[in-house]
């Protein structure tokens, strides 16, 4: 009998602690599945985030190392720096990425470090209890904007992937959903890309993912993917960016 | 055999006995005055296939020495205390994976901004862990320039013997100071450690992980008493400091790094009249050398701690005499650097 479907060799024997109807556990397979698909899980390094992912390692099987909050790209940048025989990657969330991790973010990118991105944004902190994030929607509520995100107040949600799309640094960017089923297989064609863009040389790549958060979201995690479709992949449309 | 010497700033010096102990990796942010070792390695980085980056930060360059030590390269950082102070929390995370990393911190007066005028008041900071949690750096305190080369070797082939990050402690003088330097003294040799930990890609073995966390109750604090283990024996086995005629001394002076060039001056001076001074240099800051401080303890001997600050290796004198003999002390600090005169004067009210 013929295998069509089974877990990952990239992925542990092992069942995570994200809450039901997060993203972060599709993310972690999609990830998996390309480097297998790929052959390279021997040479792969991953950088873990801290957030809710911060033991994203304990669920891959290969190589890791954590990251001080924000710090993900500068600790990449030394690894590949150090291995570029070796595919490196990080893992990062919105407020790791786009709010304390920011120069990091930017300087890697700027470098053109041959570096893979795995962003995902969910507009909210998650590990923290979900306050406010860099991404968070005009109006939304959090921990820390309980009357909604006021755009006089807290600013607009930072469109960090058109940022970085400026950087003659930066080869590749798409953003895509978990949304739907052909959206999930859209990110994983994505992911594709952008480990196939480090094996070729090509430089730094970052796909974003909108991602669901039922628990900060206050929504069910049917009403959580609605709501990536009404309001975020409004604010954030999905596409090629660069 | 007459030896060659070339004349060399502290800060050449440090950057040379790095490059020449095997470092691969180096990553900084420009501050003064520490600034020729940064431009050092850039200068010689690429031609020997090294790596050298100018961070964007010192955050971003402690972290990126962070990755490249996970990959058991021998990588290095320089800041001056400022930007050690950013630092922190890459060097917290460094101990606390362990991680064999070093930092060198050619120290400015503070505190915040202050000014770029050598200093001491980074004792605290440097010995005591200026990041977040139980942990200790190794210390060393160079006090010439071919010190400041030959600790290097000390400080890579310790930060691999115990995978503990190492600081090297200069000062603003020590670093912009010229002197001639012996390359190829026979003291310096770069070990080489086997880093079965180094995160490789997990061809052939299980996939290594390089971390700080541990979520399970209990696992945090079961490697935080592995690591307190690991601490007890590097101050067991690893003090290191120089003393002159402590044998004699009735009063002994206590100083490390720039300033105990100046206190063995005044110590010189007050022998040729005759005088019983003796002087203890502690080299390694942490752990403190103790050990140097225990023949004397019966005796009536007196103890003049010396710093460019108000008092920081002041207190490990007094932890380590513990009212055993009297512990007198001199500082200036904020750029104020203590002359053989003052010392001399401290002396005589002695």
């Amino acid at each position: 009998m013929k295998k069509i479907f089974g877990k990952p060799e990239a992925l542990r024997e092992r069942s995570t602690h994200y809450c039901p109807g997060c993203g972060h556990g599709t993310a972690h397979r999609l990830i998996a599945e390309v480097i297998d698909e790929l052959g390279i899980r021997e040479k792969v390094i991953g950088v873990a985030p801290v957030g809710c992912a911060v033991i994203a390692y304990d669920y891959w099987g290969f190589d890791c190392s954590e990251a001080a909050h924000g710090r993900a790209l500068a600790v990449a940048t030394g690894i590949k720096r150090m291995r570029p025989e070796n595919i490196v990657f990080t893992y990062q969330g919105d407020g790791d990425l786009a709010a304390i991790g920011t120069n990091e973010t930017i300087h890697a990118a700027n470098r053109g470090e041959n570096l893979t991105v795995i962003f995902i944004n969910n507009a909210i902190y998650g590990m923290t209890g979900g306050q406010m994030a860099p991404t968070t929607l005009k109006g939304q509520k959090s921990a820390t904007t309980p009357a909604g995100r006021k755009i006089e107040l807290h600013g607009y949600p930072l469109k960090i992937s058109e940022m970085l799309a400026l950087l003659p640094g930066v080869k590749y960017i798409e953003r895509t959903s978990f949304d739907s089923v052909p959206n999930i297989i859209k990110t994983r064609a994505a992911i594709k890309k952008a480990f196939q863009n480090q094996i070729d040389g090509i430089g730094f790549s970052l796909v974003e993912i909108l991602s669901p958060c039922p628990t900060y979201w206050g929504l069910t995690p049917e009403e959580s993917l609605r709501w990536i479709k009404e309001n975020m992949a409004r604010e954030f449309p999905p596409g090629r960016i660069k | 055999m007459k030896k060659d010497k070339i004349l060399m700033s502290g800060n050449e010096a440090i950057a040379e006995g790095a490059i020449q102990a095997g470092c691969v990796f180096y990553a900084g942010y420009p501050i003064t005055p520490q600034n020729e070792i940064i431009a050092y390695f850039a200068r010689r980085m690429p031609d020997m296939n090294r790596v050298f980056i100018q961070a964007e930060s010192e955050l971003a360059a402690i972290n990126m020495v962070f990755g490249a030590s996970a990959t058991g390269a021998r990588a290095m950082t320089s800041s001056s205390s400022p930007g050690i102070s950013l630092k922190q929390e890459g060097i917290s995370y460094i101990a606390g994976a362990e991680l064999p990393s070093v930092i060198v911190n050619i120290q400015r007066a503070g505190p915040g901004l202050g000014n770029i005028w050598p200093a001491q008041s980074d004792y605290f900071q440097a010995t005591r862990g200026g990041g977040n949690g139980n942990y200790r750096v190794i210390v060393l305190a160079p006090a010439s320039v071919q010190e400041c080369y030959d600790l290097m070797f000390d400080a890579f082939n310790l930060a691999d013997k115990y995978r503990n990050p190492v600081m090297v402690l200069g000062d603003g003088l020590l670093g912009q100071m010229m002197e001639p330097l012996e390359v190829n003294s026979q003291k310096s040799k770069a070990k080489v450690y086997d880093k079965p930990w180094a995160l490789t890609g997990c061809k052939g073995r299980e996939p290594n992980i390089t971390k700080s966390f541990y979520m399970v109750e209990g696992d945090l604090e079961e490697s935080n008493l592995r690591q307190q283990e690991k601490y007890k024996t590097i101050q067991e086995k690893e003090p290191l400091w120089e003393e002159l005629f402590t044998d004699d001394a009735r009063i002994i002076l206590v100083a490390y790094g720039s300033m105990s060039r100046i206190a063995r001056g005044a110590m010189n001076k007050l022998r040729r009249q005759g005088k019983k001074i003796g002087l203890i240099r502690p080299i390694t800051l942490w752990p403190f050398p103790a050990q140097a401080f225990s023949r004397s303890a019966a005796s009536k001997t007196k103890y003049l701690v010396i710093e460019m600050s108000y008092g920081q290796m002041l207190e490990d004198v007094l932890l380590t005499v513990n009212g055993n003999s009297p512990v007198e002390f001199y500082g200036r600090s904020g750029g104020g650097v203590p002359t053989e005169e003052q010392i001399i004067a401290k002396i005589g009210q002695l």
